[in-house]
């Protein structure tokens, strides 16, 4: 209780410097709006259900995409810890592209697939895949190999060992790497909104951009407190359970 | 299988291990020559205990014996059945409890159990908790690994062993990164459970106090190449007290052995 008062107190409190800062008439209130009107343009936005809409448009894209970076980063992830052929083939790509910032995918998306969803898409799922099957081939990397031995003296083999005792095992790795390829993914996507105009949804990346084009500075810190609200909101409903449940068997905080 | 069929005891295995040799390639020391034409046998429901030096190859012939492991040459036979692969009639205890983590105690327990066909999920929780009370923690069911000390720890790895019923039980170095007391513990349980359930226990150890007080049986080891030195009976009412003074004697017998070739080998 003392720690959540405390941390609301700083939060009251740079509210505060930010209203002075604005009394102060240092900066243009163009520039530099007051919190009461970003609350205004949030309470609007709120209302007549643009930021409700632009939010949803955002979640599918990035969901669709992120599942998608897993469900073939996972599979990718254990074949290159397990056969050296594709460690040193898909393996050493993922390595490289890894690197790659995922906004740099946004100039070729744009270029094969025109202002389409499917340019989104792409962008989404390339700041996912590389980093999921990093952590999963790290993960597997880093399993026990008594555990594997315990298993096959207790008559497991196959792929019961690695459903049953690889991938488990390797789960601290994996929820770490699921947990940064999230992350990827949602700054990709942003990037992919703001850079790319479609007139298939209009997600918060473009509510961001119009702000900016149209001067509305409320618009464009309301749409980043949005933003940065999702994030928390989905780190805390997707990932603290799972991270919980580690810490709890594991009894670290590897994750 | 009805579960008290599941409980009762299993007729403990036979082993024999033939003319077994074993060499391992490392890139710097060249050649290891863990075993060399290795035999022996393991009575029905014998309580073995090989000791040596370390690198004597008593672990790889553990390995072997627990099929996880291959010979160069020879073979060890379970009665009379050439061993090939790891089988639920072998268990193994290591000398981590090699426990997964990812599961609490019930769950490690249910592990092999799960593998073994003919009990339904019930009748393996049953089984599972009968192991558990055997060991001493059925209080612990739900905990988590992590939570639990060293001794307890090894006690759920015994569980999880004598879980699927094996015939033998191979053991190695279960105890040696346990505090002393705790171990002088285990070395009471491990008889009483060795007498109520009948395996036949090939146990590893380069503790020579800790083989007299376990085997019926001790045969000592020497290294590269490793061969057969010694055997030695011991003929001990049990329970045994590891501190009991005719244990010293037969350790100090042990030990004198162990010492009178590794120092005659190092002076060669």
């Amino acid at each position: 209780m003392k720690r959540f008062i405390l941390s609301a107190l700083f939060f009251i409190a740079l509210l505060l410097i930010w209203h002075l800062l604005v009394l102060a008439k240092i900066w243009s209130p163009v520039l530099l709006p007051d919190p009461i009107s970003v609350w205004e343009y949030l309470k609007g936005a709120a209302a007549d259900g643009t930021l409700l809409e632009a939010s949803l448009v955002t979640m599918r894209r990035l969901l669709a995409g992120y599942f998608i970076g897993l469900a073939a980063g996972l599979p990718l992830g254990l074949l290159t810890a397990r056969f050296k052929f594709c460690e040193d083939t898909i393996g050493v790509l993922a390595l490289g592209l890894q690197t790659l910032p995922s906004v740099c995918w946004v100039p070729l998306a744009l270029l094969w697939f025109g202002q389409t969803e499917t340019a989104m898409l792409f962008v989404v799922i390339m700041g996912t895949l590389w980093s999921v099957i990093i952590a999963t081939d790290n993960g597997v990397r880093n399993v026990p190999p008594i555990f594997a031995r315990a298993a096959r003296t207790m008559g497991s083999k196959g792929l019961h060992t690695w459903f049953n005792v690889i991938l488990p095992a390797s789960l601290p790795f994996i929820v770490s790497g699921m947990k940064q390829g999230w992350a990827f993914a949602w700054r990709s996507l942003m990037a992919a909104e703001i850079y790319v105009t479609i007139l298939t949804g209009f997600g918060l990346g473009h509510l961001l951009h119009y702000g900016r084009e149209l001067n509305a500075m409320d618009q464009v810190i309301g749409v980043m407190l949005v933003i940065v609200a999702i994030g928390l909101l989905a780190d805390k409903i997707v990932f603290a359970p799972w991270e919980r449940f580690l810490h709890r068997r594991w009894g670290t905080g590897r994750a | 299988m009805s579960i008290r069929e599941e409980l009762e005891n299993v007729v403990p295995a036979k082993l024999a291990v033939e003319r077994v040799s074993k060499r391992f390639f490392t890139g710097q020391s060249g050649e290891v020559h863990a075993l060399d034409e290795v035999s022996l046998q393991v009575n029905v429901g014998g309580f073995l205990c090989l000791v040596g030096p370390s690198g004597c190859g008593k672990s790889t012939l553990l390995n072997i014996i627990a099929g996880l492991e291959k010979p160069d040459s020879g073979q060890v036979l379970a009665d009379g059945k050439p061993i090939t692969e790891p089988g639920r009639d072998r268990m193994m205890m290591f000398q981590e409890p090699a426990l997964f983590p990812w599961l609490d105690v019930m769950g490690n327990v249910l592990f092999g159990l799960k593998l073994k066909p003919g009990l339904n999920d019930k009748e393996r929780r049953e089984v599972a908790e009968f192991y558990l009370k055997l060991v001493g923690l059925e209080r612990f069911m739900h905990g988590n690994i992590h939570q639990l000390s060293g001794g307890m720890k090894q006690r759920v790895a015994l569980a999880r062993a004598l879980a699927p019923n094996p015939r033998v039980l191979l053991m190695d170095e279960p105890f040696a990164s346990l505090d002393a007391l705790t171990r002088e513990q285990l070395y009471g349980d491990i008889q009483e459970i060795w007498a109520a359930r009948k395996k036949t226990i090939v146990f590893v150890t380069h503790n020579v106090r800790e083989a007299a007080c376990l085997g019926n049986r001790v045969i000592l080891f020497s290294p590269n190449p490793g061969r057969i030195r010694e055997e030695f009976k011991i003929d001990l009412e049990r329970p045994r007290d590891i501190n009991s003074t005719q244990l010293a004697s037969y350790s100090t017998e042990i030990m004198r052995a162990l010492k009178g070739y590794v120092t005659v080998e190092v002076a060669e």
